[in-house]
This record gives C-alpha cells, structure tokens and sequence, in this order.
C-alpha cells in the first residue's frame, strides 16, 4: 500500500484499540454477567455480599453448581435439606428445538432448491412476477397474521391430528411458508455456475430433471449447507408461530417458547434461567460462528435476522 | 373455533390441490413442477394467512361473537325456563340394601295468604344406584346417566323418611345436576341443592313463519318463538346478535342476546380505530412510538455498524480478525435468549445494572415503570441486538470503496473524520439505502423484543368511565398492541376483528415498503 501516512498514526491505531476495547466491555457484559449468575448461589442478586466486587465475582467459596444441576435435569438437596427438582424440561426443550429445526432445514433446502432450479433455468410464464411477489410477501410478519395461522392449524388438525395445533409436525409445516429468501440465494448461486455443464448433459438424453439433480446439484453443495445453517437458526430462534402452536403440554415446548417461563412467573428464576441460557444458547452461538465466514454473504442478499 | 372460515379452507385446498394437479396433468406446465411445493406451501403458510386476516378485519369475530350463527341459534334453543310453581324440595333416603338410594320429592305445605295450607304430597322414586363425583368423572358413565330419566311416583303423603343429608347431597352433586326426573308428564331437574324443578324450553324454532299483527307473513329461517313470553325472537344480521321483535312490525327492539355470532361489519372497525376516543388515542400514542423506534433503532444501529466497520476494515490495527468475531457475537446468540437474560439485567429490584448503578449513583431507575426510561431500555437492548448486522453489511460494502479515494484524499491533507464523513458515509448510503428499508420495516414489526422484553408495559391506565377500554402500554408496538388485542384481550375481551383490522394497516404499510424496497434494488443492480 502506497497510502500517505501521517505521523499521528500511531496515537489513532491505540486510540482505536482502547475504543473498541471500551466498547466490547460494554457489549460483553451481559453475557459475562449470565454467565457468572449461572454459578451464583441462589436465585437473586440481593444474597450476593454487599460489595459491588461480589456482584461480578462470587468468590471460590459461594461458586455453585446448583443452576446447572437443575439445567442439566438432575436434583439436588438445599441447605435445609430439601430436595430441589428441575422447574422445567430445558434438556427436552433443547432435543425439541434441535430436531424441529433439522427437520424443517432440511425440508426447505429441498423446497427451495427445486424451486430455485426453475427460476434459473427454466422458461414460463409469470416467472419474474412470482419471483418479485415472493420477495415482498415475504416482508409480511407472521405475528399479525397469528389468528388466522391458528385456525388454519386447528382446521388442519381436524383432519390430520398429527399437523394439527399443539403438535411438532404441524409446526414444521408451519415453517414451510419461509423460503422466498431462500429461493432467491440459492437462484443466485446457481446464476453463476455455466449452465453449459448441463446443455451438454442434455446433448447426452439427460431430462431437465436428470441434469439438475445429477450436475447442478452436486456443484451446488456449498450453497445448500449455507441455506440449511441460515433455515436452522431462523427455525431454532423463531417465537411467535411457535408460542401459538405449542401451548398444552410443557414438554413439548420448544426452547424459544419454554425459556420465558422462567422469567415469567411471579418467583423468577433468574439464576435457573441464567445456567438454562448458557446450556442451550452455547451450541446455537457455535454453530453461528463457526459458520459465519459463509453465512456474511447469505445474509448480506437481504434478510434480517428475526 | 371458526366453522364458517370453512368455505375459505375449501376454496384453499381446492386452490391448491387442483394447481398441484394441473401442474403434474399437462406437459406444458412441465417447469412449474419444479416451484409447486414451494409455491404451494408458500400459499398456505404465508398468502392465506394474510387474507383471511383481512376478511377478519370485516367482521366482528370476538368473545362475544365467537359462534356462527348456527352455533348461536342452538345455544338458544338449549336454554329452559322455570315452570312457575313446580318446584320440589328433595332429599336422599338411604335404602336398607347397601349401596342403593331413592329420591324423594316433596311439595306443599305451605301457608296461603287466606290462611288455608296447601296440600302436602310427596313422590318417591325406587331404589337406584347413585353416582358419585369419580364415577361422573367417566365419560360412560356420565353419557349414559345423561340418557335417563328417574321416574318418581305419588306414596303417602305422610311419609316421613329419614334423610342422608347435606353430605349425601355433596356427594352425588354432579350425578344430581346431571340426571332429570320425571313427574306425572312434566321433566324436572335440580335447581339449587334443595329443590327441583319443572323446567321447559324456552325457545321454540317457527319453521313455517308466522303472521304478525299487521297482518304480514312473516319468515327467517331463524325465527324462534319463546314459549314463556310468546315474543319472537330473531338474529339481527346487523348487530350479530339474537334480539326480540316487535309482534306488530317485525321491527328489533330491546337489548343483544349473547352469545353473538359472525357477521360482517363492513369498515365499522377502522372507523372505530379513526373515530372511537378509546382506540384512537392509545392507537396514535403507538403508532408514533412505533415510528419512532423503528427510525431510532435503525439510526443508533447504523451509526454504531458504520464506525466499528470502518474501524475493523482498517489495515493498520492488530488483532482486526479477533474483534470481529467478538463484535458479532451478540448476533450469533440467539435474541430470545438475549432479550430475556436482559429483562432479568434490568429488572428494577434484583437486577445487576441497577444494582451498579445504585452503587455508583445512589438511585435505582424505574426501568419497567417509567414509560420513558422503559423506551430507552428497548433502545439500548435493540442496539445491542442490532448493530452486528449494520456492520456486517457495511463491512461487505466497505470492499468495494477502492483506495485511492483516500489516498487521494489523504495527499489532500484530510483527516480520519473527514475521510470517513466526505467518502465513506456518501458512498455506503446508496446500496445500504433499501437495506435500511428492509430493517425498519422489521423494527417496526419487531414483536420478539416487546414481547419478551416489556410485553408493552408500563400500560396506560384507562379512561375513567371508558367501558371498552382496550389494553395499551408505552412501549407497545402497533404489532405487539394488534397481539394483545387478539390473545390477551382487555376489558373488551379478544377482539380478533379489531385487531385484524389495524394488522390490516400494517399490512398496508409494508408491503408499500417492500414494494419500494424491490424498487430501489433493481434500479441499483441495474446501475
């Protein structure tokens, strides 16, 4: 770089460094605080000693494992001798979120991957008019359309109980309507593959179908692990829908709907939800940014995080 | 809970099905059976959702007119009325066989007001088995208890049983309420826990119509007479209500009969939202609050991206690729989880940044009561939430700036902060400007946060003397306010109708928004 460096450089380099550095105290500071309360005896704050010092650190003596026993779904026995049950089925409600949004992944990549097919190869009618649609109908919340996504459900369940309201399948189908941005990044990436690969497997008899699912598919794998993490945590993170759908049986809840029980209630559970948090927010923050180096680009082609 | 959306399920699925078939019939449709299932399930999921919402908007679905209009008559015709003077005080007699009891009727004996008393007479049923509260807990036994009748008949007038009592009466309570007796040719059933009563049915359905005073026949489907009164009584399709008529003119007259049922309403819930003191003051308090969160969060979050975009992208400072995996952190947490663990921080009394702030300061702030500071405080923890994703997008379009701009800029003797105000600021404005739109468009629908964070609170106290007073809080959203009104409900109870109505608006608004949006892209792709 042939950039003109003027000689107070070095004072912006350092007075950068303490500004982001000022910065991330501030930004880190609620998740180092739930992570500290997670180990903290009992539930509230005002047990804590009166120093403003043992707010951040408990002290070796006053660490505990009590939140992350009941986390985990064990037991364990008070000072007074009383056994202490888990509140609620977090491990469950993890297993719950997890298998609920694999699956409905899963089905969207498949969704949106032959849809996307057709609106990069193929000609027909109406074709940039639906693609247009879709982009804007996509902008409308489900929130306010809850009432009618629950009669729907509850008319659906009265034919097929198993996809009707308060079951994991008929939230999954409910999932289903999200794929427009998800058509519309997987068309892209397949805009830019050379679509003479596949002239020429036509060339050789292959049907649209065989060259799609035989040469495109198998170049696109990358794109469609993007799509499958992008769906898995727009799934995994989505509250409303699931809140509506999933009310009778606690454990069927799913994370997103069960953790405001914590904080709901008139007791709040605060240091039992702050190992909870941690235990179950801690694969999801893996995941995210272990994969982050690809997900920029996908997010970046237009969504907003829910 | 809504039978007569049916024909819209219908007319759904027969949308959808009958595509899917055509789709895979004809050959010519051959590349639409590449984007059916998505279509389609798109359709069901998302497009549906959001016209049946509209056609809720017309109507007065709500607690009170919950039922369809069937469902409404029937809960009509079910109603019975107290046959004046039939009443029995009743007691239990246990039988000499273990386990059987009998039933015992007694009326008469009463004083007149010429001094005479009444005859006393007295009826007995036979020997039955009772049902006590578990046994009526079983669905068979119940259904099958509900089938019977208990035929009591005429005994001695001086028979004097010893009765089980109160406790007895306690016990088989559910099977009592449940069972009816039958005297002579009237149906009797328990009233209170000492007496039973004749009871006959209040309504009766006048298929054929019926000539009115002046002489007009008159007919409606609907038409039921009641049988104590023998006034007519009839729906109002206008009111959605079941009401009496006048017997002369067929006009509707007096009170609504609850429960309602559906009927369209036409605009009557906008006008109410523009016109109805109760619903347009906290509606125009929302909506600005509303407006102006979404701007302030897209500001705050945009200035914030921007500067630790520029400051991340800058090739002299150590340590760049660390700070940007910390700086996206409170993207990669999940926002319930965030938000909650938040609502907990700031709780006023327990929690820890009070507990900081009381330290340093001396006060606690009344985060959750005071409408202002409980603003600032979605402000702050949508910042929070907010500002990876501005720099994400300004740090992907801080690339393609090339830079000889700033070293241009730089021989020129300008600064870092004219540098980032006069180059960088002007050229990240265009391609982030429909993002932008796309972001407020979600702030302004942001119904997580409100959710779990203040769930609209601290609310407004309502009107004095307002009887519809719907539930609105400070820090609601338009979309966290349309929620409350359909599943929580005020003292209005859930009104779907009005709450579909302003979804409607918001509806409106963004697709306006989104239409935009698409608009400003394509015209910079095509740049």
């Amino acid at each position: 770089m042939a950039i003109v460096q003027p000689k107070s450089i070095k004072y912006r380099i350092w007075a950068t460094h303490a500004l982001v550095c000022l910065f991330l105290l501030a930004i880190l500071f609620p998740l180092f605080m739930v992570v500290m309360i997670s180990f903290r005896e009992g539930n509230f704050a005002t047990n804590v000693s009166d120093s403003i010092f043992g707010l951040f650190f408990p002290g070796f003596d006053s660490l505990t494992l009590d939140h992350w026993r009941l986390a985990l779904g064990m037991s364990y026995i008070d000072p007074n001798g009383k056994e202490v049950l888990p509140p609620f089925p977090v491990l469950r409600w993890l297993w719950n979120s997890i298998y609920i949004s694999v699956v409905t992944a899963a089905f969207i990549v498949v969704l949106s991957t032959t849809s996307a097919y057709a609106f990069a190869r193929l000609n027909f009618s109406g074709k940039s008019l639906i693609l247009d649609c879709m982009l804007v109908f996509q902008m409308f919340p489900a929130v306010l359309a809850l009432v009618a996504i629950y009669a729907l459900f509850d008319n659906i369940g009265s034919y097929i109980p198993a996809l009707g309201l308060n079951s994991h399948g008929g939230l999954i189908l409910s999932y289903m309507g999200g794929i427009a941005l998800h058509i519309w990044t997987i068309k892209g990436y397949f805009e830019t593959i050379d679509a003479s690969l596949e002239e020429a497997a036509a060339i050789d008899g292959a049907t649209p179908w065989q060259a799609f699912r035989l040469v495109l598919l198998p170049l696109s794998v990358p794109i469609l692990a993007v799509v499958f993490i992008l769906a898995f945590i727009g799934t995994i993170t989505e509250v409303p829908v699931a809140s509506i759908l999933l009310t009778d049986n606690v454990n069927d809840y799913t994370l997103a709907v069960g953790s405001q029980q914590y904080m709901a209630s008139q007791d709040k559970k605060w240091g039992d939800f702050a190992a909870a948090a941690v235990m179950s927010g801690l694969p999801i923050t893996v995941v995210f940014l272990l994969a982050q180096h690809w997900l920029v680009g996908g997010l970046t082609a237009g969504g907003v995080k829910g | 809970m809504l039978a007569d959306g049916q024909y819209a399920f219908a007319a759904l699925f027969s949308v959808v099905i009958g595509g899917g078939l055509a789709a895979f019939w004809f050959k010519r449709f051959y590349p639409h059976r590449y984007i059916y299932p998505g279509i389609a399930s798109m359709i069901i999921f998302i497009i549906f959702p959001l016209v049946y919402t509209v056609y809720i908007a017309f109507t007065n679905y709500s607690d009170n007119n919950l039922f369809t209009l069937e469902r409404a008559e029937e809960f009509h015709l079910q109603k019975k009325y107290r046959v004046e003077g039939g009443e029995y005080k009743f007691s239990i007699v246990e039988s000499s066989n273990k386990g059987l009891y009998s039933l015992v009727l007694t009326t008469g004996g009463q004083t007149t007001a010429d001094g005479s008393v009444t005859p006393v007479e007295v009826y007995k049923s036979s020997e039955i088995r009772f049902y006590d509260k578990d046994d009526m807990a079983k669905e068979t036994t119940r259904l099958s208890v509900e089938k019977n009748t208990i035929p009591v008949e005429k005994v001695d007038s001086n028979y004097q049983p010893t009765p089980c009592g109160i406790k007895c009466t306690m016990k088989f309570r559910d099977f009592l309420k449940t069972v009816k007796v039958s005297l002579d040719s009237n149906e009797l059933s328990m009233i209170d826990l000492h007496t039973f009563g004749a009871m006959r049915k209040k309504f009766t359905k006048l298929a054929d119509g019926k000539v009115l005073g002046n002489g007009r026949m008159f007919k409606n489907p609907h038409l039921l007479l009641d049988n104590q009164t023998q006034k007519l009584f009839m729906p109002d399709m206008e009111r959605g209500y079941f009401r009496y008529i006048d017997d002369k003119t067929g006009d509707f007259e007096g009170e609504n009969y609850t429960p309602g049922f559906r009927v369209g309403v036409g605009f009557s819930h906008f006008k109410r939202i523009f016109t109805d003191n109760n619903i347009r003051e906290p509606f125009i308090k929302i909506f600005i609050w509303t407006v102006v969160f979404a701007l302030g969060t897209v500001g705050i979050t945009l200035a914030i991206g921007m500067v630790l975009a520029c400051f991340v992208q800058w090739e002299f400072l150590k340590g760049r690729a660390i700070y940007r995996v910390i700086l996206i952190l409170p993207y990669a947490v999940p926002s319930f989880i965030s938000i909650l663990v938040f609502k907990g921080l700031f709780n006023e009394n327990f929690g820890e940044i009070n507990r900081i702030i009381d330290f340093v300061f001396g006060f606690k702030p009344e985060w959750t009561t005071s409408p202002n500071l409980a603003r600032m405080m979605l402000l702050i923890v949508n910042a929070w939430l907010g500002y990876p994703y501005m720099m994400i997008l300004c740090m992907g379009l801080l690339k393609s700036i090339p830079d000889d701009l700033y070293e241009a800029s730089a021989m020129d003797g300008a600064g870092p902060f004219q540098n980032f105000f006069n180059i960088t600021v002007p050229l990240l404005w265009k391609p982030l400007f429909p993002l932008l739109i796309a972001s407020f468009a979600f702030n302004f629908n942001n119904f997580v946060l409100i959710m779990l964070l203040t769930n609209g609170g601290p609310d407004y106290l309502p009107e004095p003397g307002s009887t519809t007073a719907t539930m609105a809080g400070a820090t609601d959203l338009l979309v966290s306010y349309t929620y409350r009104l359909a599943f929580e409900g005020g003292a209005g109870g859930h009104d779907y109708g009005l709450a579909s109505a302003i979804a409607t608006m918001i509806f409106v608004l963004v697709g306006t928004l989104a239409v935009v949006q698409l608009k400003l892209t394509k015209k910079d792709a095509g740049r």
